[in-house]
């Protein structure tokens, strides 16, 4: 399942609905706003997204990973629009077996997401200016902000 | 034929607009197009050098050929997540 969604995600929900009789392991990724990079404060992230491809993107990335391992379930979740420091903006959720393929797999589909698809945040910064997050072009891209503070 | 593409992020900031009219000849690809774009946008060079396209929501390269049917992105630097 991968939905695009303005509003925040219920990961009880999520959670809920990743419950399988024949899996032996759970993984929950949570994306979250982190308030500093650096020394820069942030207020809030704003997200957009070129919906219809990123909806094919993310729906090519499930199979895939299905394809790559025993996925029970699967869900990917992106937030658009604002959100604020400590939500989040992106939700992954596996069910499988056993829990080595449950982290591969998380892993993959959130390492593979953030390189792959197009979804675009833009800094709301502390002191009222704004910043697109592009890696390779943008002060901020250049520093790998990401919105759990990975690099890509 | 006349090709639109869809500007996003940091290129949609730059151009001020969320979609570019470009006039291209019949049989064009994206290697074209950027050509095109860079010489009409100069606000949007920057961008160009390090984004991708986007041909019917899958990603395109310098080859891809375009229609006036088809849909086209700039894709900046992706950020999700």
């Amino acid at each position: 399942m991968i939905q695009l969604t303005n509003h925040p995600i219920d990961t009880a929900a999520l959670l809920d609905r990743a419950r399988h009789p024949n899996a032996g392991a759970v993984v929950l990724f949570l994306g979250t706003t982190r308030e500093l990079t650096g020394s820069r404060q942030t207020v809030a992230l704003d997200y957009e997204a070129y919906r219809e491809m990123a909806e094919r993107q993310l729906i090519d990335l499930e199979t895939e990973a299905r394809r790559r391992w025993p996925l029970l379930e699967c869900m990917i979740v992106h937030r658009l629009g604002r959100v604020p420091t400590t939500e989040a903006s992106v939700a992954i959720v596996v069910s499988t077996p056993h829990r080595a393929d449950a982290f591969a797999a998380g892993q993959w589909l959130i390492d593979t997401l953030k390189h792959d698809v197009p979804i675009w945040k833009r800094e709301q910064w502390a002191d009222g200016t704004t910043e697109w997050v592009h890696p390779g072009i943008t002060e901020e891209g250049e520093r790998g902000r990401g919105g759990e503070g990975e690099t890509r | 034929m006349t090709v639109r593409v869809k500007l996003f992020a940091v290129a949609k900031e730059r151009a001020a607009c969320d979609e570019l009219t470009v006039e291209l000849p019949t049989h064009a690809t994206i290697a074209d197009l950027r050509r095109s774009v860079t010489i009409a946008y100069p606000a949007l060079a920057p961008i160009l050098s390090h984004a991708m396209w986007a041909v019917d929501t899958a990603y395109a390269n310098d080859n891809t050929k375009l229609t006036e049917q088809s849909e086209v992105a700039l894709i900046p630097p992706v950020s999700g997540g």
